[in-house]
């Protein structure tokens, strides 16, 4: 749409002299990212929302066409950055399905832990910017300081605080070392008072929820339909999970419950949240505390992982395939076929479905982000509110733009 | 891989509507690929074999997208369009493909079946140039209205053509 477009259609509506236009964004500290909202406005009410995107579209999935397997997870750092981790084991998933790798056990249950801690990160800015949108700033804060805990121990893992491109197409960069593990542990020990406190600060905080329940309300039935994932869905009563209905990685062998509301309003969704990230720390414990043993990368025989330097230099296998792994033409080898596989990322379902042509890159790297659909949903739910709303419904919602833009 | 037992599972439930569909409205079954079942359909049909899908338990559209097949080995048709479906009450997944040609791809929207492709659409539109009959808003979703070309074609090249700098220029005034 061209920005005159917005004025024309205003002006059509001119007969509705009492209807006010408002631009919302593109740069709006409550929109977090970089997103546009057209607002009509009678009086205070939002009679209409027209959202507007594209503003930070890269070309990731054209990017993905071009890059290798491994080199694309650079990329994918970059869509939801609020958990890049997530997205880093949501792609190699993806290829791993269409070559048909299986994993390591120790792999597995180190992306499982990962993943489950890019989670509680995601919720932990998801929830505390819903409270700082509506004058929470305290919690907020609360939830940045165990944000820097996880990142401190992304950091010690790979080297890398905020994109981290961790996995690798068969394994991982870096296995855990005993520093890592000892600083999940204490992660582990400390961030339930912290939440604990997060949850005394505002889960009966007056204000908080009289601005947040009954607003922005999804039921179950428009949540399947207009195609609502993860958190969104479940705060609507849908118990889709991928973790428990599909299990992959290692998520077969803990217990953990999948959290749900009835009510589909923003109060909900934050409760939703909240009770994931307790969760979340429970399948970390039950993962840390029963980590095999053994290599983290899939065996040299198979051909998609870099053999260990000591392989390398000592047996004539793993000089072969590291050589051949290095050159452009004789990677791994890469089925004619299409697949598409999804996990339960913080924000949703995050599936890539991938073609392969043979190649060692993608023909067609499509990533499926639930952001797109949830703002979809936007206009849906704010109609009727107040324009005070929009930002409890956007903050709830976790848009990041750069995984709606790509 | 575990992930493909745990999806064959499933699988196994989904085949009769799989062939319900391919069998109604002249589709053709495609063998499972890593536990995941796929039909293709033809494109003047889809908007009953939706209805029929969606009937038949399939509510949630998780995905639309389209693959340009141009410089694929084997391909018979330029665009594959993909729809991901599953159904929320017991775990299915179905993968239908739809395929298409130029010059003028155009099939039915899903938009009125499940809503959720509103947007879906919006972005192959955007990208791919593929009409979709009976959208109610067949809007570009991520480029600006002025771009003219359709950039995740093959034939697209990955610098773009310099749309960017040729770009109108609205100033304060003339806004």
């Amino acid at each position: 749409m061209s920005i005159a477009e917005p004025r024309a259609a205003a002006a059509t509506k001119r007969s509705e002299e009492y209807l006010w236009t408002l631009n919302f964004g593109p740069q709006h500290p409550a929109t977090h990212t970089t997103l546009r909202l057209v607002l009509q406005l009678e009086g205070e009410r939002v009679v209409d929302a027209m959202p507007e995107m594209g503003y930070l579209h890269s070309g990731f999935e054209k990017i993905g066409e071009h890059l290798t397997f491994n080199q694309y997870v650079t990329v994918t750092d970059r869509m939801n950055y609020i958990s890049p981790m997530a997205n880093n084991v949501a792609w190699h998933h993806a290829v791993e399905t269409l070559l048909g790798i299986e994993l390591t056990p120790r792999c597995k249950v180190i992306r499982t832990i990962i993943a489950e801690l890019a989670r509680i990160s995601d919720h932990l800015l998801c929830n505390g910017a819903v409270g700082l949108d509506t004058g929470a700033f305290t919690f907020f804060l609360y939830g940045f300081y165990q944000r820097e805990v996880i990142y401190d121990i992304f950091e010690t893992l790979c080297g890398a605080r905020f994109t981290n491109s961790y996995t690798r197409v068969g394994g991982v960069s870096h296995d855990f070392t005993a520093l890592v593990i000892e600083k999940i542990r204490s992660f582990l020990r400390t961030f339930p008072k912290t939440l604990d406190d997060m949850e005394r600060l505002l889960t009966r905080n007056r204000i908080f929820v009289e601005r947040t329940k009954g607003v922005g309300v999804l039921s179950r039935e428009e949540a399947i339909a207009r195609g609502a994932t993860g958190p969104v869905a479940r705060a609507s009563g849908v118990t889709r999970d991928l973790r428990k209905d599909e299990p992959y990685l290692a998520y077969a062998d803990y217990d953990f419950r999948v959290c749900c509301a009835a009510a589909g309003d923003c109060y909900a969704r934050y409760l939703v949240r909240m009770q994931e990230m307790r969760e979340s720390l429970r399948i970390v414990e039950q993962a840390l505390e029963n980590l095999p043993a053994g290599p983290v990368n899939v065996g040299i025989d198979q051909r998609t992982a870099l053999p260990a330097k000591a392989q390398v230099y000592s047996t004539i296998e793993g000089t072969i395939s590291h050589f051949e792994l290095a050159m452009s033409n004789r990677g791994f080898e890469v089925p004619c076929a299409e697949s598409y596989a999804a996990i339960e990322a913080p924000n949703g379902e995050l599936g890539f479905y991938v073609v392969g042509d043979g190649s060692d890159r993608a023909y067609r790297a499509r990533c499926r982000p639930p952001s797109v659909l949830h703002f979809a949903l936007f206009p849906y739910l704010i109609r009727g509110h107040t324009l005070s709303d929009v930002v409890a419904v956007l903050g709830s919602l976790n848009i990041i733009a750069a995984e709606l833009d790509r | 891989m575990d992930e493909h037992s745990a999806g064959a599972t499933s699988a196994a439930a989904a085949t009769p509507a799989r062939d319900g569909v391919a069998d109604l409205f002249g589709g053709t079954r495609q063998p499972p690929f890593r536990g995941q079942e796929r039909v293709d359909l033809p494109a003047d049909r889809v908007r009953e074999a939706f209805r029929f899908l969606r009937d038949d338990g399939y509510d949630l559209l998780v995905d639309v997208t389209c693959v340009d097949y141009l410089e694929y080995r084997g391909a018979k048709h330029r665009y594959g369009l993909v729809y991901l479906l599953a159904a929320t009450a017991d775990n299915r997944r179905l993968t239908v493909r739809v395929f298409l040609d130029d010059p003028a791809p155009t099939v039915a929207s899903a938009t009125p079946v499940w809503p959720a492709a509103n947007w879906l659409e919006r972005e192959v539109w955007d990208m791919f140039g593929i009409r979709f009959e009976g959208h109610p808003d067949l809007r570009r979703l991520l480029l600006p209205e002025v771009f003219t070309a359709h950039p995740l074609r093959k034939d697209y090249p990955l610098q773009g053509r310099g749309e960017r700098h040729n770009f109108p220029i609205l100033t304060r005034d003339d806004g």
